[in-house]
């Protein structure tokens, strides 16, 4: 009886701590990065006004389910316009406590694309930098191409929709 | 046949002005919602108090969970002080079942909500409101009956840490109009869930 006890005692141990050496891998290889500025880290460069990549940029979270349902949408659309120079970032709202969950996440849909996670303070000055026209609710997404911003839109997107947008705003 | 055009494009013109809901300054909207307990609720049950709380909140949301224990405590300071929290949940329970009759019933019990909590079964009043988002807090004030709204946005500055919370921006818009003057910062933005809207 003791040593069965003895047993499951110690593989559990041995278990938790197979466990805990695969979130320790994890953490050492973060996935998604802290950003206070993502036009700064995305290298959007609004200052380069030559730049003609159009950045399509997502607000989104993992806990956002209109987010998570449109996020496929996004990487269908970075993949496809690749070459006409769009490239998709994914900037996710979660809290920074919550960043081994979002990784997580990143890692289990096979994202690509960049995605940062913003912790830029109150979140009354930058929405409205970001436009002023945003509640706050998301999903959200902004686009930029040569040094500015050149569209805004509060709410969910159709595949649809984002191709056609995209295509008028490459052209 | 002209007259019929004009308006026609009359008519079109109107429909295409979506309504942009309430702004501060503006006459707040009356209405009449059920609460957990069954009983109708409306602004005209609040004709003693100085003013509401009106919260658009819901079960599901985590932004709204952050702050369900900060609404409950503003309630708590403001009740007596004759503002009490009044939160309404807006969304569509066929999107999301967590925000059902049975689940606010149930959350209200679990966390002792001391106001109500009323359910925007036709979306109606979150529409009227403008509201986008949950938590989305519009404080209106009563002065002989008439409601005007002299608050709409977040709670506060943080949503993640109360503790690290700079700007209790509710607070400071009540605590104003208590004390008989103008609320200074009238409106802010925060992230929040979308409201669930019904598809048409």
């Amino acid at each position: 009886m003791i040593k069965t006890a003895v047993i499951l005692f110690s593989s559990l141990i041995l278990f938790s701590g197979a466990k805990v050496g695969v979130v320790n891998m994890a953490q050492l290889h973060h996935r998604v990065n802290v950003s206070t500025d993502f036009i700064k880290d995305s290298k959007i460069g609004l200052s380069d006004k030559t730049n003609d990549t159009l950045y399509v940029v997502n607000f989104w979270a993992t806990w956002c389910k209109p987010c998570v349902g449109e996020m496929p949408f996004f990487i269908k659309a970075d993949e496809r316009f690749r070459s006409q120079k769009v490239k998709v970032v994914f900037v996710s709202l979660n809290s920074v406590k919550e960043i081994s969950q979002v990784d997580k996440f990143v890692a289990e849909k096979q994202v690509k694309q960049e995605v940062l996670l913003l912790n830029a303070g109150n979140p009354n000055v930058w929405i409205d930098q970001v436009d002023s026209s945003w509640s706050g609710a998301i999903p959200a997404t902004v686009m930029y191409r040569k040094g500015q911003k050149t569209f805004f839109k509060e709410g969910e997107f159709t595949q649809n929709e984002l191709d056609s947008i995209i295509k008028t705003k490459i052209n | 046949m002209k007259k019929l055009t004009i308006i026609f494009a009359a008519f079109l013109l109107l429909a295409s002005f979506k309504p942009e809901g309430l702004k501060v300054g503006d006459k707040a909207a009356d209405f009449k919602l059920k609460n957990i307990d069954g009983k109708m609720v409306g602004l005209s049950d609040y004709k003693d108090s100085k003013g509401v709380i009106l919260v658009f909140t819901c079960n599901h949301c985590p932004f709204a969970k952050k702050y369900e224990d900060r609404v409950i405590a503003l309630d708590k300071k403001y009740k007596s002080l004759g503002f009490p929290v009044v939160a309404v949940n807006p969304n569509d329970v066929s999107e999301v079942p967590e925000d059902s009759y049975d689940n606010m019933q149930k959350r209200a019990k679990e966390k002792g909500f001391g106001f109500p909590y009323l359910v925007d079964e036709t979306q109606a009043t979150a529409r009227t409101y403008g509201a986008t988002r949950t938590p989305h807090v519009y404080v209106l004030q009563n002065v002989k009956g008439t409601y005007t709204v002299k608050y709409i946005g977040a709670i506060d500055d943080n949503s993640d840490d109360a503790k690290a919370v700079k700007e209790k921006y509710v607070e400071s818009a009540v605590d104003a109009l208590l004390a008989g003057k103008e609320v200074s910062t009238n409106s802010t933005k925060a992230i929040g869930c979308t409201i669930k809207w019904k598809k048409a």
